[in-house]
């Protein structure tokens, strides 16, 4: 990876649910960290989402789910990836997520990582940074 | 207070200050919305206070002590939970079960598809069916959401909005199949779509036409269904994307203004409607913040109505208003503790005077309550009700140097507010300049960044923080549910009247374009059974779909 290049994030909300606190929040953070950040707005189909990634040239997926229909989401996004052969994307989300379904999406790799309520912004950029480190090394 | 008073006070004070200064344990003390606080209120705070101007008794002019005169003394607030999730069938259980230990309303949570006008089987609602709430299609689900539950004996509030005149239109055509006529109908259509744009999102289409159904539903319910109220406008989404509590204070007064606003212009006289219009607050972790915001909202709130809009019926001046706890306050990290933080929430709305409380449950965070849960989170208030006392007295925060100062400085900050929104040229001009969402982005931001520099504890999140891992039950959705409710929609599709339920569609459609009241059209459609997506597939032709510019 080229170091002189900024992290590219999409910050998305797919589905029908509109609160956008927590997404906005976490793309003002990026943005401040240094990252360039494209927020897609709100109600996406994971086809639009993964379309703007790929449009964007992003490193990185954060989809923001309270809806409860994280379980559907994850996987398609991850499903439209590999379809895209765009799977070096990488997938990262929060919202309102029980752990046993947090669990299964980590280890099926739908997501490399997930945040829920109380998450840390700084926690959330720190992350992003080492994993963008790893996949350049 | 005499001048001599005056004097001994204020050297006091100068002697008090100079005792204690430099002694203090943090930098700043600031409420929930960063309003620094004094460290001592008194007299002199409140020096222009007149009482029987700005306070006066409960049940008066401008009712800064209550809407009625007795309060919680006559009859305590409703206890209403808001429920639903997965099918009908689920949540019609969920709701005896709930009338059972005593809950006093019924507060309907539908899911995302119905919230956004989708039917169940629609390629958007994928992932979505009875997730967040319940789903509903067609009259078919209504009956079976209330099947043995009396429409007449019991109130039912309905968060819906961009497609509130249908959900409405069901509940109505509900009641006649139970026999019981509209106007002996009680409830809320939560039905602002202005807080859709401005905080919660959940639009379908642009404001004219959403404004039109609005009106239309006014001029319907003055007519036919009386006792509903109309509109439940609301500054608890508001505040749950993140304002302040004066942001949400202003904001949802601005909206509420808007819609008296647009009644008048539609030609209703103000006192047809205006006694109908209800408020919907959130109750955040500041305590006195919040006490002195719904006390504000009561005064501006009559201010308006009599002085800028010539409200003469006393109705229309009272603003009458549904808490529930701040879910935005409530966190995954420790979550027996939300129990506690929703407990003081309630409190504070209790003590503001409110007439009707939800309170969360400590496992909202991470999924819909469980039944357990759900029952905590109604002793809580319970428990309020019958053993804290809180009930004996009314506004018994009255006089307090503090929560007077604390009402007084929320009003006069409110109206800086209308007086932006006001050089905007109206809400919907600043809701189209993205005003209220760079100002709500705003405040959620410096709130986060005020928690990550530890400027504000949040207790398990950046305080007293615990390993832990998560071990309290769960309510899952199954997901054969949404498959169930998907053939359950089509079987409605292949057994009704089709040719019926066209017409009415299209008598719907050519009323949609002209300026009609929609209301008794879309009831006809909802008793063929016509469905909600139909429904509202019709009137996006019509009226086209709202976008917005994201910004953050």
């Amino acid at each position: 990876m080229n170091t002189n290049r900024k992290i590219r994030v999409l910050v998305a909300k797919p589905g029908l649910d509109g609160h956008d606190r927590g997404a906005k929040v976490v793309a003002r953070a990026l943005r401040d960290a240094g990252m360039e950040v494209v927020y897609t707005g709100l109600h996406q189909t994971p086809e639009q989402v993964v379309e703007a990634a790929i449009q964007e040239d992003v490193d990185l997926i954060g989809l923001s789910v309270l809806s409860g229909a994280h379980m559907t989401i994850f996987p398609r996004i991850c499903e439209l990836l590999k379809e895209n052969n765009a799977e070096d994307i990488m997938v990262m989300g929060g919202g309102i997520i029980p752990e046993d379904d947090l669990k299964e999406l980590l280890e099926k790799g739908y997501a490399q990582a997930l945040w829920t309520p109380g998450a840390n912004t700084s926690e959330i950029v720190k992350w992003i940074q080492e994993a963008m480190a790893d996949k350049a090394s | 207070m005499n001048a001599n008073d005056k004097e001994k006070i204020r050297l006091g004070k100068k002697a008090w200050e100079e005792r204690t200064a430099g002694k203090e344990r943090q930098k700043k003390f600031m409420t929930v919305s960063s309003v620094p606080i004094k460290p001592l209120y008194t007299p002199e705070d409140v020096e222009d206070l007149d009482y029987m101007k700005d306070l006066n008794y409960p049940g008066a002019y401008p009712y800064t002590r209550g809407v009625q005169p007795n309060m919680y003394r006559g009859r305590n607030w409703t206890m209403r939970q808001f429920a639903g999730f997965a099918t009908a069938t689920e949540s019609n259980e969920r709701y005896k079960y709930l009338l059972s230990q005593g809950q006093t309303g019924l507060s309907v949570a539908f899911d995302m598809p119905t919230i956004m006008g989708y039917d169940s089987d629609h390629a958007r609602s994928f992932g979505e069916v009875g997730r967040v709430g319940v789903a509903i299609d067609s009259l078919d689900d209504m009956e079976t959401l209330f099947s043995d539950i009396p429409l007449d004996k019991i109130t039912t509030s309905m968060t819906i909005n961009a497609p509130a005149s249908i959900l409405w239109c069901l509940y109505i055509a509900t009641a006649e199949k139970q026999g019981v006529p509209s106007h002996k109908l009680g409830g809320t259509i939560q039905n602002d779509i202005l807080k859709e744009y401005i905080a919660q999102k959940s639009w379908i289409f642009p404001p004219e036409p959403s404004m039109r159904l609005i009106t239309d539903i006014f001029d319907f319910a003055a007519q036919h269904v009386p006792k509903w109220n109309t509109v439940s406008i609301s500054g608890y989404h508001i505040r749950e994307a993140g304002s302040t509590a004066v942001q949400e204070l202003a904001f949802t007064l601005a909206d509420g203004f808007a819609y008296v606003e647009a009644g008048m212009k539609a030609g209703l006289d103000v006192d047809a409607f205006a006694p109908r219009l209800s408020f919907f607050f959130n109750a955040h972790m500041d305590f006195f913040e919040e006490i002195a915001k719904y006390r504000a909202a009561r005064r501006i709130w009559a201010r308006r109505m009599k002085e800028k809009y010539g409200a003469k019926d006393e109705k229309s001046l009272l603003l009458r208003f549904h808490t529930q706890t701040a879910g935005c306050s409530l966190t995954a990290q420790q979550p027996e503790n939300n129990i506690i933080r929703t407990a003081y929430e309630a409190l504070g709305a209790v003590l503001g005077g409110t007439q009707s409380l939800h309170t969360n449950s400590m496992d909202e965070v991470l999924s819909l309550p469980t039944e357990k849960s759900v029952r905590i989170a109604l002793r809580t208030q319970q428990i309020i009700a019958e053993e804290t006392g809180v009930t004996n007295t009314i506004d018994p925060l009255a006089g307090s140097y503090f929560v007077e100062a604390l009402t007084n400085q929320m009003e006069e900050e409110a109206e800086k507010y209308f007086e932006r929104i006001d050089n905007y040229g109206g809400v919907l001009e600043a809701i189209d300049e993205g005003f209220f969402q760079q100002e709500i982005a705003d405040a959620a931001y410096r709130y986060q960044q005020e928690i990550e520099k530890d400027e504000r504890i949040i207790v398990g999140v950046n305080g007293y923080t615990i390993e832990e891992s998560q071990d309290i039950e769960i309510l899952k959705i199954d997901p054969q549910i949404e498959e169930n409710q998907r053939k359950r929609v089509q079987r409605v599709r292949e057994t009704r009247d089709n040719i019926v339920c066209n017409n009415r569609l299209e008598a719907l459609r050519k009323a949609a374009g002209t300026s009609d009241n929609l209301i008794p059209v879309i009831l006809d459609a909802v008793r063929a059974y016509a469905t909600e997506g139909e429904i509202v597939q019709v009137l996006r032709e019509v009226f086209g779909e709202y976008k917005e510019k994201p910004i953050f």
